[in-house]
């Protein structure tokens, strides 16, 4: 059977697993963001933190992904969330941290600081210089920071359902361990369509929102 | 107006005083140039005395209030803020850079558009063209100027300018210049205004402060600065081509010769010959009977002639107005290779004549008291 024919004969199946893969990559998105932009923000109010944060980051980006959910089956197994979704959530969490965290840092902090000056000199508040100045100027970095990780989410997302999160990856193993490719093919494809959708979401979303001033052309 | 009394600042973890306990009156409407080289304190000065810098020890007060009384981020709203590396902001349009301040002030919509759009007119660009460019889509020369509508927003009294024209072509800076003191001869606001550029210094300012590793080395008229340096800093600061640089604060009206020697067109030849003759004059301005200048005679020309002086006028192109710089007048007098430069009115009245006597004798006999006459060196070898 073509890899066509496994897509169009398990359609229904195939959305239920996409939509799990969405569900649980768009939970571990939303808390990254929502934890890496503010806390990347933070950082460059404390430098010498900063330095240790995005090092412990990076760290973790050497963690492969398959040993990550088994070190944290004991841990997660004391609040009975060793494997399933919990897990798969956190682990993509830990992982989009450090190129949110990184850009957003590094956004920050790329700002002239004669244009924070013009903005304190002119009379602006600190608040006031960070939100209407420093986060404005910096979507476009941390977009792309976080495009970065929406894809590698996405990728890593699969894996999770090693540990019985389900997602598109069920497709992929099922179809390694049954040698069966039209299987395997179907959930790489789809992992590929979905990345490349959110990744292009995401790119009119931050054309939308970062400011025209600041568009190279 | 700006009063600073003692005025200190040390940073910490440093021994020696960035600005050293400077005093200085600023008085309303005028605008003072801080000036030395770099690191000598001026922009830490003037970043004192709106308190983006904290104070050491001293007080500063601007317009008769201590500013350490005022809230600093008030006290940033009323006062104009512009730098050299203009910093305007890349994610707002020109509007919402000019509105910065007004934004803040909480000023109505319809009240931000017109004072946009009439700051724009007042800094000599096209509100219609400019008010919803990006910063990005500027010049140089567009962006310091919308830097400097920016600081001048809200209407403060008093505008602190740090090197406002420095990144700027030469060009470009004496545009933006006199646009500035057109500007300012009209609103009159309490500026201080950081250069590292003498000649700007001079242009710019109503008085000047030069000052030296965080002290003040002197304060005064431009003129004072150039004329009487205190010590020998100074005097190398404002350069050796000091005499020269006053010739830019000087007008040909301080330094013409005032009812010249001349005669009408109706004088008779032969009389004129005869006075230039016993005068020693080779050359003799001619005028008509209105004190209007019709040109020169000389000698030669008269020489033989019978009748009246009009017939034989040469023309003298090459006229200036008393309102001129003594500088522009000398570099005419050089280009043309010219003794003398007449003076005259719009309708061609005679003012004045300057000569080098003249010029050497306003600019010399200030500048260097011991300068004596030396006379006529002639190119004639060993005298004996």
């Amino acid at each position: 059977m073509t890899t066509y024919d496994f897509i169009v004969r398990n359609w229904s199946e195939l959305m239920h697993l996409a939509w799990q893969h969405t569900l649980f990559v768009s939970i571990a998105l939303a808390i990254a963001i929502a934890t890496g932009v503010p806390l990347g923000i933070y950082l460059t109010f404390n430098r010498r933190l900063a330095d240790t944060v995005l090092y412990l980051a990076g760290i973790m980006m050497t963690v492969p992904s398959v040993a990550l959910f088994g070190l944290m089956i004991p841990f997660l197994s004391i609040f009975g969330h060793g494997i399933g979704t919990v897990p798969a959530i956190i682990a993509l969490v830990l992982y989009s941290q450090l190129p949110i965290l990184r850009s957003t840092y590094a956004a920050i902090r790329s700002v002239d600081p004669a244009i924070i000056d013009a903005g304190i000199g002119n009379g602006m508040t600190r608040a006031q210089v960070l939100f209407k100045i420093q986060i404005p100027m910096s979507l476009g970095v941390i977009f792309s920071g976080v495009r970065v990780a929406v894809v590698m989410s996405i990728g890593i997302g699969a894996i999770a359902a090693y540990i019985g999160a389900g997602g598109l990856g069920q497709y992929i193993f099922n179809g390694i361990t049954q040698t069966y490719d039209a299987m395997i093919n179907a959930g790489a494809v789809a992992v590929s369509v979905m990345a490349i959708l959110a990744d292009f979401f995401f790119g009119r979303l931050e054309k939308t929102l970062v400011s025209k001033g600041l568009r190279r052309d | 107006m700006i009063e600073l009394n003692r005025v200190t600042k040390i940073y910490p973890g440093s021994t020696l005083p960035a600005v050293d306990s400077v005093s200085l009156t600023v008085p309303q409407g005028e605008i003072c140039v801080f000036i030395g080289p770099s690191g000598c304190g001026k922009t830490t000065l003037m970043r004192l005395i709106n308190r983006l810098i904290p104070l050491t020890s001293g007080s500063i007060s601007v317009n008769g209030q201590d500013i350490m009384t005022l809230d600093p981020i008030e006290l940033r709203r009323h006062i104009g803020y512009a730098i050299q590396q203009v910093g305007l902001f890349p994610h707002m349009t020109v509007r919402d850079n000019i509105a910065t301040v007004p934004k803040l002030l909480g000023w109505t919509k319809a009240k931000i558009n017109e004072r946009v759009d009439e700051l724009l007119d007042l800094v000599n660009l096209d509100p219609k063209e400019f008010r919803d460019r990006y910063p990005r889509q500027l010049s140089g020369g567009q962006a310091q100027r919308i830097g400097v509508a920016r600081a001048m927003a809200a209407d403060p009294t008093t505008m602190l300018m740090d090197e406002p024209f420095g990144a700027i072509d030469p060009i470009n800076r004496e545009v933006l210049q006199d646009e500035f003191l057109r500007i300012q001869a009209k609103l009159k606001k309490t500026i201080i205004f950081v250069t590292h550029d003498i000649n700007e210094a001079i242009k710019m300012g109503q008085r000047i402060a030069l000052l030296k590793d965080g002290q003040l080395v002197q304060a005064g008229l431009p003129d004072e600065l150039l004329n009487r340096p205190v010590n020998e800093f100074a005097k190398s600061f404002v350069g050796a081509d000091r005499v020269l640089k006053r010739l830019n604060l000087l007008k040909v009206r301080d330094a013409m010769m005032l009812n010249p020697v001349h005669c009408l067109e109706e004088d008779m030849s032969e009389k004129v010959l005869e006075q230039m003759i016993k005068n020693d004059l080779y050359f003799l301005i001619v005028a008509d009977g209105d004190q209007k200048l019709l040109g020169y005679v000389n000698q030669y020309d008269l020489r033989g002639h019978k009748g009246k002086v009009g017939d034989v006028v040469r023309k003298l192109t090459l006229t200036v107005s008393q309102e001129r710089n003594l500088k522009e007048a000398l570099s005419q007098m050089l280009s043309y290779d010219l003794g003398i430069l007449v003076a005259v009115d719009e309708e061609g009245h005679i003012q004045g004549v300057l000569n080098s006597a003249t010029l050497f004798k306003l600019v010399g006999a200030t500048y260097d008291e011991r300068g004596g006459h030396w006379g006529r060196i002639t190119a004639s070898g060993r005298i004996l």
